[in-house]
Parts: structure tokens; C-alpha cells; sequence
């Protein structure tokens, strides 16, 4: 039994997918959860490393840099593991499923970081000197000329990113984080059938990435590639 | 006079909803050298690259030494090639693009020995003795093992022909061979052709804007316009009293002193 | 117990997570060229196939790709009756190159379509085969461009390697997290194991660079 619901165990595997599939269901809905959550933080952490990165003064860009390539060179897990002992340590005792979001955001804080230093750097040179030509301030120029045009290059960008986070979600189940994989292995350990809800989660995923990636395309088709009106 | 080595038969070649090429007649001899100008979009490229066997043609029919190109004949009717047919009939024909098209990743040897080794069959030391005697002909013997990035746009455009001739074609086929070319390099290039011109007794089509050089090197000039061939004849006649006014148009603008 | 002696069995770790990339590494760069060119084939069984192959294992988690080949399958082999139990490692090599290689695919075919059309051209007024066009002409100038995606799937494919500890396999995150249990000394452990991470990341990007540099002897250098 399972978040209220009992599977059906001996009358087949049609029965057994159909009772498992309210408890994934209920995985699944923590799965988004725990991506939009790390999604929220791995795109406010990535702007703060991208905007250290542009710091003035050498030292703080050097450390950005260092810290942003460690992040992306150590695996998630392991990061994740790191926060759920080591925080405790400092008196930061987090649910697991914060933990889980807090890894997921700072693994992809180093990979949304270069979306958006890779976004303002295709604005071409000539539009920024074109900019000083009409003598607009730095920050008028940045607002006005270079975001509009970055916008559309960084949202898409992100987007995927936020289908590879959903894809990384499961890794959250070792931190017992009841996400939908981790949902699928206890009723695997309870009845011995892996094969059914495991299977059942693939497809689930399947269809998930499918969307997911389809609304990502829109968005990129509806955004105007010349640069966004912003007021 | 002999079979024509080259025969187009009321051949269409459209692109969608434009006609490039309609309903085209027109024969070459073997051996016979024949330019065609005419102003772009004239679908002059055209004839060349649907010799290639680069692009399809959707009505008529194309001879080349005396075999239907894009057809085969099966019970006495003519369907549409296969692939081997192709390739069989792929064997008569060389081209020399305008933007060269060497490998990159190939040394000058390799561009040139490559297609004779992968294709023909020929062995390693048969196919570089060959090369090395072509680049002796274009005069590049001594760049036999630079990469094609390390010379100029005309040394580039030499290899291309020797890498062409590898293939012992019967029939060449220059497609704006010098238009690629900054102006101080369009010399060497015309010579290479003009000696094979003068000197072999190969069949070559050459597309070209040098006025002068189809002048002097051909036997026949044909002006192509809007998918037709306008005019044809000898140099000396079509260009000092061409019959048509399109071509008169054409060649004053063309021939017109720079400013 | 100091943290030195936490190096020796940390280091066996490594060694094992090193072999684990290595190999899955080799079977996905194996996987990426079969299906990024299978993709690009007129035949539409092997399109269809290489097609089905990415976008399962592009779509789905790596972890449930896992944990289905080490605990679904043996099920599967079970109805067929064919024992797929599968040993962890050739578990964890199968799911880590079954799923880098689907990403690679797409990798393959993005640097072939990118060869110039020209150059396929040339190709055929010299009479090159299909093949002969792939192999001699397309896939030695796509290979430069592969190199910068394949370096960051490299990367990618050592991290994912700390998954396979899930399933009970020696590597460096499991020895960590047995350390970790013995001596509840976590800073020590995950900050020495980061920094092995780190370091062989580097490593193995610093390989691929010089893979980049030897396919691409033939480029103009700025």
C-alpha cells in the first residue's frame, strides 16, 4: 500500500499497471515539482554567476569561473550528497526534497550561467557600437539594445535545460525524496515486479520529455528573433 | 559530320514553378571545345550540372556518347536511370567547379589520387605517378603534399582541374572556373585551360565571363537566355556580328570599357 | 582515523569509475556514430530504428534506464526464459553507453549534415559510392565539429558513472559513502571526492582537446 491506494497483485499485469498508476501518477506530480523548483533556483544562481563573471574586479571573475567549471565537472549526486550531510553540520537542516532542489539548482546554475553569457554575446558587436554612436548610457544600451536581442536566444536555451533537470529528478530518490522512480522501486521491492512499474515509468517520461520538448519549440518559434519590445 | 558526343534533346528543367531550361536542343562534337555565356540565370550552369548528373531533368532527353545519360533503354523504351547507370555513364564526364570544391582534409596528392584509387580501382603507385604528371601539367608539381587551405585561389582551382583530369574523362566540364577568382589569379588558370584546349582532343564545355578567353579558345559560342539558347556559332561571327539583339545587348554590356 | 587513510580505498574507487568511463565511453562513441549515421540512411528500417534508439534513451532518465536493465530485465528474461541477470558493471556500462550514445547520435548527424553540399557533390561527379562519400569525403570533415559536444558529453558521462553506486558497484561514490558511514566524517570525504571529480574531468577534457587537435591536422590554424 501506498499513499492510500493497495496494487493488485495475481490477476495479471494489466490489473497490476492499472492500480500502480494513481500511486506514479502521484510521483510524477512530485517530479515536476522538484524541477520547477530547481529550475527556479538554477535560473536565479546562474544570472548571479553570470553577472560575477562580468564583475570588475579580477579576483571575483577567476572565482566565478573556478567555481562555476567545478560545479559542472562533479557529479550531481555526489553534490547532492554533499548537501544532505554537510549542511546539518552547519545547523542547516533542509527536507529532503529542499536538499534535492537546492543540488538540482546548483548543478544547473553553472550550465544556465553560460546560457546567458552565451545569449549576450551573440548580440552582435555592431549593435553595441551603434548604441554608443547614439550616445546611449551603458546601462540604457544593456536594458534596450542587448537584452531584447539576448531574450529570445536565452529562453529556449533554458527551456531544454529544464527537460534535462526533469530527467535528473530521479537521482533525488537516494536523499528518499518520493519522486516517480522512487515510487516505482519500493512497489518493485514490495511485489517483485520491477518490470511493470519501471517500464510504466519510461513511458511516462517518454511522453513528459515529448511535451516538454514540443512547448519548448514553441516558445522558440514565438519568439521573435529580431529581438524582443520590451518597455 | 560525326555523332555528336553530347546531345540534348527538347530537355525541361524546372525548379518548382521556374522553368530554367525549356525545351532545349543542342549537340557538341567530340573534341570540340564550345563556350557558353549568356547573363545569370540563364540556366547556362544548369546545362553543366545536369550533365554531372547533378540535378535531374524532368521532360526530353540527353545523349552522351551515344547513350541515353539520365535514362536506360529496357525493351526498347527509355525509363529513368538507376543509380549504376549513373555511375557508368558518370565515368565519360569531369567538372571543374567554381569554387574549386577540394577536399580540405586531403593533401593536393590526395585530392588527385583519391577517386582514382577509391573508384577506378588503380593502384597507389599507378594513380600518384598520374597525379604527379597532371601537377606537372598545371604546374604544381612542388605542392604535391600542401593542404589545399595553404595555396591560392588559382594554385586551388589548378588542382581542381588536375583532380578532374585524374578520372581520364571524355568530356570536360568548366563551370565558371575563374569567377571565384581575384583578378591577378585568372591568368594562370585560363593558360591551364587554353593548353588543354590546344593541346588534347578532349571534349570541353566552359561557362564562363571571360569574353576574350571564350574567344580564343573555342570553336563554337553558344548564348544561352531565360532557359533558351539564342544564338550559336563561331566565335569570330557571333562576336564581332551577332545575329540576334539579345545577344548584341548582352555583349555590349558585357564587353562595354570599365569606367 | 585520518583522512589519508580514506585515500587508499578512495583511489580503488576511482580506478573502478575510471574503467566504468572508459568503457561506456567507448560503447557510446560506438552507438553515436551508428545511429547519427543509421539516422541520416535511406533505408527507413535502419532510419527507424536509429530514430527509436534516441529518442528512447534521449527521452527517459538515465537512472530509470538503469534500474530497468539491472532490475526489469532479468523479468523480461524470466518470460523469455534467457537469464538476463545482469552483473553491475555490465549493467552500469550498457546504460551509461546506451544513453551517452543516443546523445552523441545526435551529435554525429548534426556535423554530417553541416559538410558543405559542395563537398558531396564533388563527391559524385568523382563517382564516389554512397559509401565512399561517408566515409573518404562527409565523416573526416564532420569529425572537427563533433569534437567540442563529444568533449562536454565526455564530461557528462564520467559524472553519470556515480550513478551506477546505486546498484552496488564499487566506484568512487560508493566508497565514499561506505567511508561516510563508517566515520560520519562527510566534509572530508565528498570535499576529497569533488576534487577527484574535478580532477579527472580535466583530465579527460585535456584528452579530448587532443583528439580535437589530431582530427583537425588538416585545418588552417589561426
Amino acid at each position: 500500500m501506498l499513499f492510500g491506494y493497495e496494487w493488485v497483485t495475481g490477476q495479471g499485469d494489466l490489473a497490476f499497471a492499472a492500480s500502480i498508476l494513481p500511486m506514479l501518477l502521484l510521483g510524477l506530480v512530485v517530479t515536476i515539482q522538484a524541477t520547477v523548483a530547481g529550475f527556479f533556483i538554477a535560473v536565479i544562481l546562474g544570472l548571479i554567476f553570470a553577472a560575477l563573471r562580468q564583475s570588475r574586479f579580477r579576483v571575483v571573475r577567476y572565482v566565478t569561473g573556478f567555481v562555476v567549471e567545478f560545479l559542472r565537472d562533479t557529479p550531481l549526486l555526489v553534490q547532492l550528497f554533499f548537501l544532505y550531510y554537510v549542511l546539518p553540520e552547519f545547523g542547516i537542516v533542509l527536507p529532503a526534497f529542499m536538499t534535492g532542489a537546492l543540488a538540482l539548482g546548483v548543478q544547473y546554475s553553472a550550465y544556465t550561467s553560460q546560457v546567458y553569457r552565451a545569449g549576450i554575446e551573440a548580440v552582435p558587436p555592431g549593435q553595441r557600437e551603434a548604441a554608443r554612436a547614439l550616445d546611449l548610457t551603458e546601462r540604457r544600451t544593456f536594458t534596450h539594445v542587448i537584452l531584447p536581442q539576448a531574450i529570445p536566444r536565452i529562453i529556449p536555451a533554458l527551456g531544454n535545460y529544464a527537460v534535462s533537470i526533469m530527467k535528473d529528478v530521479p537521482i533525488l530518490s537516494v536523499v528518499t525524496v518520493l519522486e516517480v522512480l522512487n515510487v516505482a522501486k519500493i512497489i518493485g521491492d514490495q511485489t517483485f515486479n520491477y518490470l511493470v512499474p519501471f517500464t510504466m515509468v519510461g513511458a511516462l517520461y517518454l511522453v513528459l520529455t515529448l511535451i516538454a520538448s514540443y512547448l519548448v519549440r514553441l516558445l522558440d518559434r514565438a519568439l521573435p528573433k529580431t529581438g524582443l519590445p520590451l518597455r | 559530320m560525326s555523332e555528336p558526343i553530347i546531345r540534348f534533346d527538347k530537355v525541361v528543367k524546372r525548379f518548382g514553378a521556374l522553368t530554367v531550361l525549356d525545351r532545349l536542343d543542342f549537340t557538341v562534337q567530340p573534341g570540340e571545345k564550345v563556350s557558353i555565356i549568356g547573363p545569370s540565370g540563364s540556366g547556362k550552369s544548369t546545362v553543366l550540372r545536369i550533365l554531372m548528373t547533378l540535378e535531374p531533368i524532368q521532360e526530353g532527353t540527353i545523349w552522351v556518347d551515344g547513350h541515353p545519360l539520365w535514362h536506360e533503354e529496357r525493351d526498347g523504351r527509355l525509363v529513368p536511370a538507376s543509380e549504376a547507370h549513373l555511375r557508368e555513364m558518370r565515368k565519360l564526364l569531369g567538372m571543374v567547379f567554381q569554387q574549386f570544391n577540394l577536399f580540405p582534409h586531403m593533401t593536393v596528392l590526395r585530392n588527385i589520387t583519391e577517386a582514382p584509387i577509391a573508384v577506378l580501382g588503380m593502384s597507389k603507385q599507378e594513380a600518384r605517378e598520374r597525379a604527379m604528371e597532371l601537377l606537372e601539367l598545371v604546374g604544381l608539381a612542388d605542392q604535391a603534399d600542401k593542404f589545399p587551405h595553404q595555396l591560392s585561389g588559382g594554385q586551388q582551382q589548378r588542382v581542381g582541374i588536375a583532380r578532374a583530369l585524374a578520372m581520364r574523362p571524355k568530356i570536360m566540364l568548366f563551370d565558371e572556373p575563374t569567377s571565384a577568382l581575384d583578378p591577378e589569379l585568372v591568368g594562370e588558370v585560363l593558360t591551364v585551360i587554353g593548353k588543354l584546349a590546344h593541346e588534347h582532343d578532349l571534349t570541353m564545355l566552359l561557362v564562363t565571363h571571360e569574353m576574350r578567353f571564350a574567344r580564343e579558345v573555342s570553336d563554337r559560342v553558344c548564348f544561352f537566355d531565360q532557359g533558351r539558347m539564342v544564338e550559336e556559332g563561331p566565335p569570330d561571327q557571333l562576336f564581332t556580328e551577332p545575329r540576334e539583339a539579345r545577344t548584341r545587348e548582352f555583349l555590349k554590356a558585357v564587353l562595354a570599357p570599365q569606367e | 582515523m585520518n583522512w589519508t587513510e580514506y585515500l587508499p580505498p578512495l583511489l580503488e574507487g576511482a580506478w573502478v569509475t575510471v574503467q566504468l568511463t572508459v568503457y561506456s565511453m567507448v560503447l557510446g562513441a560506438l552507438l553515436s556514430f551508428a545511429a547519427g549515421i543509421g539516422k541520416l540512411s535511406p533505408n527507413w528500417a535502419i532510419k527507424g530504428l536509429s530514430v527509436v534508439y534516441i529518442e528512447i534513451f534521449r527521452g527517459t532518465s538515465l537512472l530509470v534506464q538503469l534500474f530497468w536493465l539491472y532490475f526489469a530485465l532479468p523479468l523480461v528474461g524470466d518470460l523469455i526464459g534467457i537469464n538476463l541477470r545482469l552483473p553491475p558493471v555490465i549493467a552500469g556500462v550498457l546504460a551509461l553507453g546506451l544513453n551517452i550514445g543516443a546523445y552523441g547520435a545526435e551529435v554525429v548527424r548534426g556535423s554530417l549534415q553541416a559538410v558543405p553540399v559542395a563537398q558531396l557533390e564533388t563527391a559524385r561527379a568523382l563517382n564516389f559510392t554512397r559509401r565512399q562519400t561517408l566515409w573518404r569525403v562527409a565523416l573526416p570533415q564532420a569529425l572537427p565539429e563533433m569534437m567540442p559536444p563529444f568533449s562536454n558529453l565526455a564530461v557528462q558521462n564520467l559524472k553519470d558513472t556515480a550513478l551506477v553506486s546505486l546498484i552496488s558497484l564499487g566506484d568512487l561514490a560508493f566508497r565514499a559513502e561506505q567511508i561516510r558511514n563508517f566515520t560520519q566524517d562527510s566534509v572530508t570525504v565528498y570535499t576529497i571526492i569533488l576534487f577527484m571529480y574535478f580532477g579527472m574531468a580535466l583530465v579527460l577534457a585535456s584528452f579530448v582537446r587532443g583528439l580535437e587537435f589530431w582530427v583537425s591536422r588538416w585545418r588552417a590554424r589561426a
